[in-house]
């Protein structure tokens, strides 16, 4: 039980990552961006083909980091500059990359088996997989929380947090708003890159396929962290996503364990996605609004 | 400061909805002058700021802002230049980021973004000074979310973005419209004031005609996209709202019909 546990707690991390840049688009940007689903196999595609090609494993991190902000540019330059709704932008970047992962990849599978990777290192000073992976999650997820705490404080930064909800204003502030937009993405999908790349070192292989349905499962985990834990300050938000993130992987590791079948994984993530979202309209109908206003008032 | 001359603009050109939305419309204002623009509903007093900010391009015409020509500049470059208030109080700011932080988007209107803190301290120093005569308790609250603010403080608010950075010219669509008129006149006051203190030079729309006659030095009305009335000067100082009516009606033909504009 507690190697579940742990084990959920490590691969929680690692999606914690991939997390933060679905909330950069989802909530800071105000974007349903399903690049996504593209960028975290391009991560992790990028990350095993450097490994394999004998690229120091974190180096690859950084090049796979890299290549999800070139997705997301790409996403950015079809929703501003081509004016392209942004869901539309997001699946034409996301089938273009399904192209693009193969080549990098030359095949569906791609194994890191023997191999040297990020968790190696730790390993060889005697801990363990799990006990690395979560080492190795909190070192990364600390530090893309405080850049982000750092650049989300930035005049840059704010003129993005801006962006997402009145763009209108934006503009009037003498803000270019593609220019911002275009950059929230970038910071999205190199990190949802990052994240595909830290996946796929833990798990030793790198897979086309490993991305469907990612962006409800980052959904998922956005929502999660924002039930359980609110919307207060910016910083609280970020370690709420991580929170959320990791919970969400307990609970999956949970169904598993009480016999669900392993195929059903997505269906049940998206209804639970669909019940969260849909939680607002659900209230209005268990409890509906009673009349309190008394006589006088 | 502003030229606008022979300026065009039709909405979707070349379908049935087909409309001529501004038609060679000249202007020129003054430094220091505060035109308030009256007109009914479609008239094209909306169009006409809006241009002007650059929300949409023009089809024919040019428009010079002291010097400048702004015609083809993009929205974002022109609103160094520009403050801008308006009609509905949700537009002028973002609900979700605190009175700070909407204060230090504005106090950089016109500069480069970079890395640096998005707000300072000696800036929230400025910024308490500033909130402070507007008499709402804001100078107090600057960390709280704009979201929280009623109507008529989040238009405060906007007004002293809009003028935070001296804009060289002050855009005001309606700005008062969607408030009480308790509020409506306080705002309108604080409006006078620092446009007065700033020697702004403004375009104010409004669809009160006591408001258009009582405040600024130059009234203009327009009338099915055209400038119809411009006064200026004594005349303006003298001019009654049953005067304004019986030129509208000269000046165009037809009887001024706009509720909105006659009940209040």
């Amino acid at each position: 039980m507690l190697d579940i546990l742990t084990g959920a707690i490590s691969l929680g991390l690692l999606w914690a990552v991939m997390t933060i840049g679905v909330y950069i688009t989802y909530r800071i940007l105000d974007i349903a961006d399903l690049t996504v689903e593209g960028s975290i196999v391009m991560g992790a595609a990028i990350a095993a083909k450097a490994i394999s090609n004998g690229v120091n494993p974190f180096a690859a991190l950084f090049l796979a980091l890299f290549g999800g902000m070139t997705a997301g540019f790409a996403t950015g330059l079809l929703h501003t500059v081509l004016r392209i709704p942004a869901l539309l932008s997001g699946i034409l970047t996301m089938i273009g990359l399904y192209s693009i992962n193969l080549r990098i990849l030359g095949r569906a599978t791609l194994s890191l088996l023997k191999l040297d990777t990020v968790y190696t290192v730790f390993e060889s000073r005697g801990m363990d997989r799990t006990s690395s992976t979560i080492l190795l999650g909190l070192i990364c997820v600390s530090a893309i929380i405080c850049i982000l705490y750092w650049f989300f404080g930035t005049e840059i930064g704010c003129a993005i947090r801006a962006t997402g909800r009145n763009p209108q204003m934006v503009r009037a502030q003498g803000v270019n708003t593609n220019t911002t937009k275009i950059l929230g993405l970038i910071i999205s999908n190199g990190l949802v890159a990052l994240s595909g790349a830290l996946i796929a070192q833990n798990q030793t292989f790198a897979d086309l396929q490993m991305g469907t349905g990612s962006i409800v499962i980052g959904l998922a985990s956005v929502i999660i962290g924002e039930v359980l834990f609110g919307k207060k300050n910016f910083m609280s938000r970020l370690i709420s996503l991580v929170l959320g993130s990791v919970i969400y992987r307990i609970i999956i590791a949970l169904v598993l364990e009480l016999g669900m079948p392993a195929n059903d994984l997505k269906l049940f993530t998206a209804i639970t996605v669909a019940l969260a979202l849909s939680l607002p309209v659900l209230r209005e109908y268990l409890y509906p609004v009673k009349n309190s206003i008394k006589e006088g008032n | 400061m502003l030229k606008i001359q022979g300026l065009y603009k039709v909405f979707n050109p070349g379908t049935v909805n087909e409309k001529l939305a501004l038609r060679n419309i000249d202007l020129t204002l003054e430094e220091g002058d505060f035109v308030t623009v009256i007109g009914g509903n479609g008239a094209g007093k909306s169009t006409l700021l809006n241009c002007v900010a650059g929300v949409y391009p023009i089809d024919r015409g040019s428009i010079v802002l002291d010097g400048i020509d702004i015609t083809k500049m993009p929205e974002h470059k022109r609103a160094a230049f520009l403050g801008r208030v308006f009609q509905d109080p949700i537009m002028g700011t973002a609900a979700n980021m605190g009175i700070e932080e909407n204060l230090a988007l504005a106090y950089r209107r016109g500069q480069k973004r970079t890395l640096k803190w998005g707000i300072t301290n000696k800036e929230r120093a400025l910024y308490r000074e500033l909130l402070g005569p507007l008499g709402l308790g804001l100078e107090n609250r600057l960390s709280e979310k704009v979201g929280r603010l009623s109507g008529g403080q989040r238009q405060a608010l906007t007004l002293l973005m809009a003028t935070l950075k001296r804009p060289k010219l002050l855009l005001l669509d309606e700005h008062t419209a969607a408030l009480d008129p308790k509020t409506a006149q306080k705002v309108l006051e604080e409006t006078d004031k620092l446009v007065k203190e700033g020697n702004l030079t403004t375009m104010m729309i409004t669809h009160n005609m006591r408001d258009a006659i009582k405040y600024g030095n130059r009234l203009i009305m327009m009338h099915d996209g055209q400038i119809i009335l411009d006064i200026k000067g004594e005349e303006k100082k003298n001019l009654t709202v049953e005067d304004l009516l019986s030129r509208f009606g000269k000046a165009s033909g037809e009887e001024f019909a706009n509720d909105r504009v006659l009940l209040s």
